[in-house]
């Protein structure tokens, strides 16, 4: 079990002269609940909408199961399909109902037939509490709703890593339990996980790697039990001092 | 005067009866036949516009969208700045100097003709929905494997589609009235048959009168049906829940409570309990 399924090596990415990402390494294991936390503006969000190829990066690159997937020859949308991605503003397709939602990635891209993609589709539903819910469009339920429906159409596509960039920050907070319940339960699943988050919580309890990001770069990283309570950078311990006391 | 009209309308009506219909029938087949074909060039054209391609994409695919870019820009400019009637003559006598053929059947010839030009505006009408889709869409539809055409025909047409339902309306119902240019290369459409029967018996107004009428009925009539095409593409209001969990009130189970009211209202302050 030596290699990792993500390595991510001196990845930067530049808007124009911005640089906002300079020199990102570090690798994710099966299993792992990596959890990305800073402040805002400090690249989280693209670091991870990078690793997902939305952004194109500037220099670096990108593994898969060992594989580059940042060079032209390889397929983006095949590897998009394996890396599954959950929004902040949940993106659901406003014109399918909650179950179309779950169904057409698996039928169109991983050409599933249609009774197994519903079959499945209906599994991840229920798993995430929303199968009363299939005949649904998605501008009739909530965002806590919303973000659990985007969570099981990710899931639907059986990716091997979730990337959840700040899953829960456009939620009112009396939905943002929900959300973190399920992503709760697939981390005790052992999904890997690559999350985005300002729920300092989630990250000390659930995860079992902090990344400690500011200004494009990693200044820390280690186990939730180092980062919060044996910080070693001065900007961890700033970083962490502010949001936990504010 | 209203029962000359009449009666110069009824006896019109009698002897050019038919002639008249089969005008509106060929200008209603001609107007739908070219709305489909310029909505379907129309999405065409703003799928192959919109396909993305940046700095790291290799500079043959960049070229070529590039190009494909410029032709579009070109054919919309070109067919949307000169007159549908100057179009018709330009392409049924232009024809034969360039391919040798000449068009002997004027309904392939008025097909082509509006199709082109309700395209090009519609190429417009469509770039304009995509853009005014939510870029959250495509990443969500990126998000999950699909590709640009996957992205396009299962996510984002769709709700273009729905947004521009009143430009599809607009671009049939100019189509209904403006085929009327046609009779400029022989096509006999509603209009022609005006021309021809008030040149035969001498009735201006009278056929005029009929004219105004029968255009309205047809532009009345598409308006209504579009009205409805746009409320079913907008889909119910409410949905079922499938499931034992009935006791959640969510939005669109919610139904309104009667005169009384419901103990679970809470907004009903003159709910007065079941024993009332």
């Amino acid at each position: 079990m030596s290699e990792h399924i993500l390595e991510i090596r001196h990845l930067s990415k530049a808007f124009g002269s911005h640089a906002v990402l300079k020199d990102i390494d570090f690798t994710v294991d099966k299993g792992d609940v990596t959890t990305i936390i800073g402040a805002s503006g400090s690249g989280k969000s693209t670091l991870l909408r990078c690793i997902n190829l939305l952004e194109t990066l500037t220099t670096g690159e990108i593994y898969f199961h060992g594989k580059d997937v940042t060079k032209g020859k390889v397929n983006a949308s095949a590897y998009r399909a394996k890396v599954g991605m959950v929004f902040q503003s949940f993106n659901l397709f406003n014109n399918m109902t909650v179950l179309g939602n779950c169904m057409i990635g698996q039928q169109k891209v991983s050409h599933v037939a249609k009774t197994e993609a519903k079959q499945r589709a209906l599994f991840y539903l229920s798993k995430v509490g929303m199968a009363p819910y299939i005949n649904a469009r998605p501008d009739q339920i909530s965002g806590g709703q919303k973000q659990r429906v985007a969570i099981a159409r990710a899931l639907a596509m059986e990716p091997e890593v979730l990337l959840f960039d700040e899953p829960t920050s456009a939620l009112d907070p009396e939905m943002v339990g929900e959300v973190l319940e399920v992503m709760k339960s697939l981390a005790r699943d052992n999904m890997t996980m690559l999350v985005v988050t300002h729920e300092m919580a989630f990250a000390r309890d659930v995860s079992n790697h902090v990344v400690y990001m500011a200004d494009g770069v990693i200044e820390e990283e280690g186990t939730p039990e180092k980062i919060f309570t044996d910080p070693q950078n001065q900007r961890t311990r700033d970083f962490l001092k502010r949001i936990l006391n504010g | 005067m209203v029962t000359t009209l009449l009666s110069d309308i009824g006896s019109l009506w009698a002897k050019y009866g038919t002639v008249y219909l089969t005008g509106i029938a060929n200008t209603l087949i001609l107007a739908v036949t070219a709305t489909v074909i310029g909505c379907i060039i129309g999405f065409f054209c703003g799928i192959l516009q919109t396909i993305p391609y940046d700095a790291n994409d290799n500079i043959l695919k960049r070229i070529l969208l590039k190009l494909i870019r410029i032709v579009i820009r070109v054919y919309v400019e070109v067919f949307r700045g000169t007159p549908m009637i100057l179009q018709a003559v330009f392409i049924y006598y232009g024809l034969p100097y360039f391919f040798g053929v000449s068009f002997k059947d004027i309904w392939t010839v008025s097909i082509i003709v509006v199709s082109i030009n309700t395209g090009a505006y519609m190429a417009e009408s469509v770039r304009g929905g995509i853009m005014s889709i939510d870029v959250g869409q495509f990443e969500g539809a990126k998000a999950i494997g699909m590709n640009h055409w996957q992205t396009m025909l299962y996510v984002v047409l769709p709700q273009t589609l729905r947004n521009i339902m009143p430009q599809i309306g607009n671009n049939y119902i100019i189509n209904v009235k403006d085929t009327s240019v046609m009779f400029i290369i022989g096509f006999s459409d509603f209009f022609a048959v005006h021309k021809m029967v008030s040149g035969a018996v001498f009735k201006y107004f009278p056929s005029a009168f009929m004219e105004m009428a029968g255009y309205l009925c047809m532009t009345l009539l598409a308006s209504f049906l579009l009205r409805k095409v746009e409320k079913k593409l907008k889909g119910k209001s409410n949905y079922e829940l499938v499931g034992e969990d009935q006791l959640v009130m969510a939005a669109g189970t919610y139904s309104y409570p009667s005169e009384a009211g419901s103990p679970f209202d809470e907004v009903n302050k003159d709910y007065k309990g079941e024993n009332k």
